[in-house]
């Protein structure tokens, strides 16, 4: 029998040990163009704001692509061409609504390679979760719509849904092209036309998704993307011509377009922040949940709404289970995004990256113990490497606030309603875990948990037929499955 | 110089994924409208019918076992599959006796049909299932299971239209089916096993027999291995009889004269399932 080298233990080392071999995607697959301008009434056009602004690869600060600014005129003109379209497309038959969605999901497939590679190089996320989960997820999403389009009057029985008309749509960075996907595809299967805007520091994906569906059939106008950064997103917001927001992004912005929107009249619906808490009990599969609790926080570096940003484990198990924990966290690999065996990547921007070092260091200075993995970094680009703190009261910033990052805060419970009491103690309430091998523990978990989902023995896990979405500030109105749909139709709520 | 001859194709029948011809050896002749064309039809034996039926229970495991999404994918990708033989549908539609405009209408109906389905394999459970509130601290959910083998009788009119209805609602759900199609245009029911065929739709899943419904059905009613029928196609005087053949083993049993789109042919042939599970510390 023949023995690979690569797979021969070392002298000293112990455990067999492997070669690290590079895997890199090639960049090149994205097609990012020099100039993105606006996509509005079916093709791209030149901003009238005559504003550009650089788009860049936040693993290696290059610039990418020079992009377009919506201006206030815009705006206008993106809601006129949307407004334009909104009779057509809402009065076309719902049968051929919902075949032209089915023909962008499979072009959705077609391209995903293409999509993948350009959100990891816009937005720095791993091309392994940006081909494995985004590109996957977002051609469901689109199928799963497709189907409902012809099919709304079996989702809400004895109602008339209709659709609302003009919707205005902004969306995150942290899931570029999926984000788009889960406020389009709703949107549209539903009879709406909609303006959206993509983050300022992921615009692209958002772009080329606009021209896959001009290839699909859409008809001109049915959907416009126009990129900006704040004060794009709040001329579109207020435009008296939208019918319908819908925005993903912190709760601060979102409390202030609910101030913003107060008497308009227009439908709202908001997703915003979370700090998850993942309660490990003592009977918990440790392993499971040790690797559970990895991806909840580590999984797109943390940048993600439910990201489980707390620990909450039972005190009779702690010690073991950190001591586990800061063992798997030695494996991850940090690094560049495009290479496949990547687990963590880029932070987003120099913006975030300075929010996650300061609240870090806000942990450090109250007195939390913080580990953190030895890994290199790359010299250029945004980076911060898995972090854990230990020690953490309920008070600490790191407990309190959402970092948005690869960072866990590790807090200790004795019973299942303390565990309780410490989850909820929060302003947020998007997603909690539950890890315990106990079936009656975990409704009974969830059934106190305040939280739109709850994630027994597993985390992050998200399909289009099930509804996400969060309570008190993390805001209202869900997103997938039946109920997703009610958030664009008039006459369900 | 003569004319080309062309090449012709043989019919057969569609069992566990292939084209066999009935190992009766029987075939019967279908007479287009005008009596211009004669085309040999394989005609199914009880034996045929009893392959077909063992082929449906092999694939039921694996083809309920998909997610309705992958299902979904899957009849999509049929009305691909039929949307592209649209000219083969429409030319044997009219050799049927339908008009060229009346054919081409039925083939985007029955792919339009296809796509209606093709949406509903990861929703009906959100419609059809739900929780239920007892009065205790229970989770208590049901959920629309497929009940398993369904035999269908296929319509003779719409012939395209009708075969797709009965089909698409059941294998939506993760049933497989033993269709026997209507003799009248049996090429038809041929043509859409090869669309089948192609749209990675797995061996066993559909399984179409052509030949003489008076002579399968009473077989299909009474086989203790099918576990409900569809019996849209079959002559009124004959449903008594096979209704009593079906309650050998209480087969489920449907009939709907409209091929329209409809939820409930699925839940038709589905069970609801209901799981109890404690809540507490």
């Amino acid at each position: 029998m023949v023995r690979h080298d690569a797979l021969a233990p070392r002298p000293g080392t112990g455990p067999p040990m492997w070669e690290y071999q590079e895997s890199r995607e090639n960049p090149d697959l994205a097609g990012i163009r020099d100039r993105s301008g606006l996509w509005i009434d079916g093709e791209e056009t030149e901003p009238l704001s005559g504003k550009w602004f650089s788009t860049i690869d936040p693993a290696t600060e290059e610039h990418l692509s020079m992009v377009a600014e919506a201006g206030p005129a815009d705006v206008e003109r993106a809601v006129g061409a949307a407004r334009d379209a909104a009779a057509g497309w809402a009065a076309m038959p719902a049968t051929e609504r919902a075949k032209s969605l089915f023909r962008l999901a499979r072009l959705v497939q077609e391209r995903s390679r293409e999509l993948a590679v350009m959100d990891t190089r816009d937005g720095g996320k791993p091309i392994r979760e940006a081909r494995d989960v985004d590109l996957p997820l977002v051609a469901a999403h689109f199928f799963y719509h497709a189907g409902w389009a012809d099919k709304l009057e079996y989702a809400f029985p004895g109602a008339e849904p209709r659709p609302m008309g003009v919707v205005g749509q902004v969306i995150p960075w942290n899931f570029p092209l999926l984000m788009a996907a889960w406020k389009v595809a709703p949107a549209l299967a539903t009879g709406n036309t909609v303006v959206l805007k993509p983050a300022e520091t992921t615009p692209l994906s958002a772009l080329r998704l606009a021209e896959v569906a001009a290839e699909a059939g859409l008809p001109p106008g049915v959907l416009n993307v126009i990129p900006g950064a704040g004060e794009t997103g709040a001329e579109l917001v207020g435009h008296r011509g939208v019918d319908k927001v819908a925005f993903t992004g912190s709760t601060q912005v979102g409390k202030e377009i609910r101030r913003r929107l107060a008497g308009s009249g227009k439908a709202l619906t908001l997703e915003l922040g979370g700090k998850g808490a993942h309660v490990v009990f003592e009977d918990a599969p440790l392993d499971q949940a040790v690797e559970g609790v990895v991806n909840g926080i580590f999984f797109n570096q943390g940048q993600v709404c439910c990201a489980g940003s707390r620990l909450l484990v039972q005190e009779s198990v702690a010690p073991e289970f950190v001591d586990r924990l800061r063992r798997r966290l030695s494996t991850l690999r940090v690094g560049d995004p495009l290479d496949k065996n990547t687990d963590i990547g880029a932070i987003n921007s120099a913006a975030q990256l300075q929010r996650i070092t300061e609240l870090v260091e806000s942990g450090q200075e109250e007195g939390a113990l913080i580990y953190q993995p030895p890994c290199e970094l790359p010299e250029r680009g945004f980076w911060f490497p898995p972090t854990l703190f230990t020690d953490v009261s309920q008070s600490h910033r790191i407990a309190r606030e959402e970092i948005f990052g690869p960072v866990l805060s590790i807090l200790t419970f004795r019973t299942p309603a303390e565990a309780v009491e410490r989850a909820n103690n929060t302003p947020y309430g998007l997603a909690s875990g539950v890890w315990t091998s106990k079936g009656s523990r975990i409704l009974w978990m969830a059934d106190r948990l305040a939280a739109g989902v709850v994630w027994a023995n597993t985390y992050n896990k998200f399909d289009p037929a099930s509804p996400f979405g969060g309570v008190k500030e993390s805001g209202f109105g869900r997103e997938g499955g039946r109920h997703g749909l009610a958030a664009y139709l008039r006459g369900v709520g | 110089m003569g004319e080309r001859m062309a090449v012709r194709k043989t019919y057969k029948l569609y069992v566990d994924g292939g084209f066999p011809r009935s190992e009766s050896g029987r075939t019967f002749p279908f007479v287009s409208d005008d009596g211009s064309e004669v085309v040999q039809i394989s005609r199914a034996s009880r034996k045929d019918l009893r392959m077909a039926v063992r082929a449906a229970r092999g694939a039921l495991a694996g083809w309920r076992g998909r997610s309705g999404y992958n299902r979904g994918q899957i009849l999509y990708r049929v009305a691909e599959m039929v949307e592209d033989r649209a000219a083969t549908f429409a030319a044997q539609l009219e050799l049927g006796g339908s008009s060229v405009s009346g054919a081409r209408a039925e083939v985007a109906e029955a792919a339009d049909l296809l796509v209606w389905y093709a949406g509903w394999c990861d929703k009906y459970v959100q419609v059809i299932g739900n929780m239920n509130p007892v009065a205790g601290p229970f989770f208590n959910i049901s959920v629309p299971e497929p009940v398993g083998v369904v035999g269908m009788a296929a319509p003779s009119a719409p012939v395209l239209r009708g075969l797709v209805a009965g089909l698409a609602p059941v294998i939506s759900s993760g049933n497989t089916a033993v269709v026997v199609a209507a003799p009248a245009q049996p090429m038809v029911a041929i043509t859409l096993a090869e669309a089948l065929a192609t749209a990675d739709v797995p061996a066993g899943v559909v399984n179409i027999l052509t030949g003489f419904p008076e002579e399968l059905a009473p077989w299909m009613a009474g086989h203790m291995d099918v576990n409900a029928v569809d019996l849209s196609g079959v002559h009124p005087e004959a449903l008594s009889d096979l209704e009593e053949a079906a309650s050998h083993n209480l087969k489920r049993t449907g009939r709907w004269e409209s091929p329209d789109a409809n939820l409930y042919r699925i839940s038709a042939f589905t069970e609801i399932k209901t799981v109890w599970h404690p809540k507490g510390r």
